[in-house]
């Protein structure tokens, strides 16, 4: 590949049973594009967490994931109330979601800790009352 | 194991996929936290829930699994039922708790999170 490819998606903040509409998507993407599926499957479930973490915390984003030569980089945008404590957040098991969130299978404090368990390098750039942007990438090769 | 054999060991129902019956399981998870099979889950995996929405069929999705058990008669809904079809995952129908459903898999070989290679 000598250019960059881009998927850039609008995740929806209002309706949780729809997300990960835009992980299912990426993971149809990048599978035409022969990549392989041990790859394709960190990609999609760093993304996915991702995803539903707009959903939960900051009323949607968006997501744009590039496909470059060497890897992959998938950057989550969103104006949410941003993350008090990174340190925290980062952490196996702490969580600020709802109780109604718990009951759909999420908020368990899994979601950063595997963003970063699937992906090669995660930055978070946070601000309260502004956002939060997430960039990941994950090695092609 | 062998997604029919399954279904037999726990006189399930299927639901969704009977042409991928003949389909194999390495490895199982039992779990209604979806961020924890996300965690842990290895590939080519059977996921036992107790959890009906759309987001139990994404995640497994996501992990490239093959098949899920929906325990103590839990009946997933059409949106779900559509998602899974769309993905090739084969739905079985348990009246069986969670804990009971796992136990019949794991004593019968289905281990943990070992992976066959």
């Amino acid at each position: 590949m000598s250019e960059e490819l881009i998927f850039h998606f609008d995740v929806d903040g209002e309706d949780f049973t729809s997300a990960g509409q835009a992980s299912v998507q990426v993971k149809k993407n990048l599978r035409r594009l022969g990549i392989s599926p041990e790859i394709i499957r960190r990609v999609s479930i760093a993304m996915y967490e991702g995803e539903i973490n707009m959903v939960i915390h900051a009323g949607g984003g968006v997501a744009d994931v590039k496909v470059l030569e060497d890897r992959i980089e998938i950057v989550l945008t969103d104006h949410g109330p941003g993350i008090k404590d990174i340190d925290m957040a980062m952490q196996e098991g702490y969580s600020t979601a709802t109780d109604n969130i718990r009951t759909l299978g999420f908020g368990a404090g899994m979601g950063l800790p595997n963003m970063k368990r699937y992906s090669d390098t995660m930055k978070i750039d946070s601000t309260l009352g502004v956002g939060t942007t997430i960039v990941m990438t994950v090695n092609i090769q | 194991m062998k997604i029919s054999t399954m279904k037999d060991l726990l006189g399930a129902k299927v639901l969704t996929c009977e042409e991928n019956m003949g389909r194999h399981v390495y490895s199982a998870c039992g779990c209604d936290l979806m961020s924890d099979v996300l965690a842990y889950v290895k590939d080519q995996a059977v996921l036992l829930t107790g959890l009906v929405n759309p987001q139990v069929i994404r995640t497994a999705e996501m992990m490239d699994m093959v098949c899920i058990v929906f325990v103590r008669s839990k009946m997933p809904t059409e949106e779900m039922i559509e998602l899974a079809k769309e993905s090739g995952i084969v739905i079985l129908l348990s009246d069986k708790r969670l804990y009971e459903a796992c136990g019949i898999l794991y004593s019968n070989g289905l281990v943990g999170n070992k992976v066959k290679t």
